[in-house]
């Protein structure tokens, strides 16, 4: 399998704050891939260079071999923010056909894509209501919609299930698998050890670190261990 | 308990936010500084040309005026007014003494009467009864504060909400994120900024609209150029407004950062947009409404509105308020570059 995303040495610093110290990592086709850590551990600012909305001091970012960013890109990778990046005042139809004209959908594609998106996270029902008066899980799911507008082949989740209860977080999971089936790319980000746990492979980052990198079960064995999180509170402990 | 609880949390999140703090001290003493700066200039001394009057009017008028006066023909002296460098021309008519105030200017106005009449009064004691004729090149004696005030206020509402409604609604679209979303598409960044500028360009020409008509026809301010050739006056002014307000956003964490971008940005262009004569100030006060738009935007609306000029005549001012717009709009452009190089 060729590699998708290919990050080179990647540092970042927020003013004397380095988050992102000498990360190499890649990403290969067709994987759902996890970035574990707690909050603060710089999942985000990785995410977002990947996306190409953050630029770092130092190092590179290659999706599909093209350096990012490039409008290029763009078209092809879907993107989910850590908040709900939605229009309170329009209802979700409107929010999403906004969003597809953007990339460029004429009137019947993005009809059609509404429609597919809508039911892939179930809210059909709810196309034309205001998005204020979703709760916080339809927000969400109606996010997640809105990054797969394009068809995307490369989808970059940032914590998707935050905040979100456990029947419906199981439902997103389910999505995430079928797209995986259809040969996305999935990238997600996550401080759940249970959610770590259904992906693929998983890297493991610490205070702007990547202390680990491998598929769930490696990543027990290696440290003897029963669960990810023994294995990664191991993992930060060698790395001190 | 409570009461105390919640303020001193409020006394907490201001000590942080020291913007905020700044603000609440240095804004008023700003705002002050300016009422003074503008309300304590010198008494203003009109420009007066004289012709074919009797030898002591002349000297009487010359201590008057306490400058020197012109001698020029009715013909020379309409040129000047036409330049604005005049304020009345003053000879006799039918053995009556004729005035021709310039007229768009109360203040100039008041004082040229003020001084003629005190002139005036000094000979007509040794003279006989004398009929005073005054005439104006613009407007007429119907002309009030309020027509003169107005025409810039016209301007400076625009300039003041599109200002305050294009700020928070660019600002919210970096605090809920869309801003993000939107440049993780492949949308370029100034088709982001353009379209913000069509979509609010239709609300402000609706406003311009609005604000237009009702002045000239419900509170009837003297209106000597067309209506239309104001509007793009305006629109134009709310174009300003609108790029200056997307730029500033990126400085301002939360909506009320962009309502403490008013004493800063907008008030102070209120004062040097020509409600008050600038005349008499020092250069360097007179040199700073130069570098604000609403200056311009003002000076086009007064030209229309009052001395009735059209757009061809003010076209200097239209492309300098373009300009202004141009500028911002790079600008912004290069400001959403923090979030995305491309």
């Amino acid at each position: 399998m060729s590699s998708v995303i290919a990050i080179q040495n990647l540092e970042h610093a927020f003013g004397k704050e380095r988050v992102l110290k000498q990360i190499d990592l890649e990403i290969k086709e067709g994987e759902i891939f996890g970035l574990l850590g707690p909050s603060g551990a710089g999942k985000t600012t990785l995410v977002k260079m990947i996306v190409g909305i953050m630029e770092p001091d130092s190092g590179v970012v290659y999706v599909k071999g093209e350096k990012v960013p490039s409008f290029n890109l763009m078209k092809s990778v879907g993107y989910m923010a850590q908040s709900d990046a939605l229009y309170q005042e329009l209802s979700a139809k409107e929010n999403l056909d906004f969003l597809a004209s953007i990339y460029g959908l004429n009137k019947k594609e993005r009809a059609a894509a509404i429609q597919e998106v809508l039911r892939v996270v179930d809210l059909i029902e709810h196309k034309n209501k205001i998005v204020s008066n979703f709760s916080g899980g339809m927000k969400r799911r109606l996010s997640l919609a809105a990054s797969l507008m394009h068809k995307p082949t490369l989808l970059i989740l940032d914590e998707p299930t935050v905040g979100i209860d456990p029947i419906l977080r199981q439902s997103i999971w389910e999505n995430l698998r079928k797209l995986k089936e259809e040969g996305m790319t999935i990238l997600v980000t996550t401080h759940v050890m249970d959610e770590a746990e259904k992906c693929d492979r998983l890297a493991m980052l610490r205070d702007g670190y990547m202390i680990a990198c491998d598929t769930p079960t490696n990543l027990k064995r290696e440290k003897g261990v029963e669960t990810l999180e023994d294995a990664f509170l191991s993992f930060g402990r060698s790395k001190q | 308990m409570n009461v105390s609880a919640v303020m001193m949390r409020i006394i907490r999140q201001f000590v942080r936010d020291k913007r905020s703090l700044a603000l609440l001290i240095m804004a008023p003493v700003l705002v002050l500084t300016l009422i003074w700066l503008v309300l304590d200039g010198n008494e203003y001394h009109p420009t007066i040309a004289v012709e074919s009057i009797p030898a002591p009017l002349e000297d009487r008028l010359h201590d008057e005026f306490n400058k020197e006066i012109l001698t020029k023909t009715e013909a020379e002296a309409k040129e000047m007014f036409e330049q604005g460098k005049l304020d009345a021309y003053v000879s006799i008519k039918d053995n009556n003494p004729f005035i021709l105030l310039e007229g768009s200017d109360p203040t100039a106005n008041g004082a040229v009467m003020q001084h003629i009449q005190s002139a005036f009064q000094v000979t007509q004691s040794n003279s006989t009864d004398r009929n005073l004729t005054v005439e104006y090149f613009y407007g007429s004696e119907n002309i009030n504060l309020f027509d003169q005030v107005g025409s810039v206020l016209i301007g400076f509402f625009v300039f003041f909400f599109v200002f305050i409604l294009g700020g928070i609604s660019f600002l919210r679209e970096r605090t809920q994120g869309t801003l993000e979303k939107l440049l993780s598409t492949p949308i370029k960044r100034w088709q982001l900024v353009t379209g913000y500028i069509f979509g609010f360009g239709i609300f402000t020409i609706i406003q311009s609209l609005i604000i237009v008509f009702y002045s000239v026809y419900v509170l009837d301010i003297w209106m000597a150029g067309s209506v239309w050739e104001l509007l793009i006056v305006t629109v134009l002014l709310a174009l300003t407004a609108l790029t200056l307000a997307i730029l500033l956003s990126a400085f301002a964490k939360n909506e009320f950062q962009i309502m403490q971008f008013i004493p800063l940005v907008i008030i102070p262009q209120v004062f040097f947009s020509g409600i008050f004569n600038l005349d008499t100030l020092a250069e360097w006060i007179q040199a700073l409404s130069k570098i604000m738009p609403l200056t311009y935007g003002a000076e086009a609306m007064q030209e229309i509105m009052i001395k009735g000029k059209g757009i061809l005549e003010i076209w200097d001012n239209l492309v300098v308020l373009c300009m202004f717009a141009f500028v911002f709009f790079v600008l912004n452009l290069l400001a959403l570059k923090k979030h995305r190089r491309l």
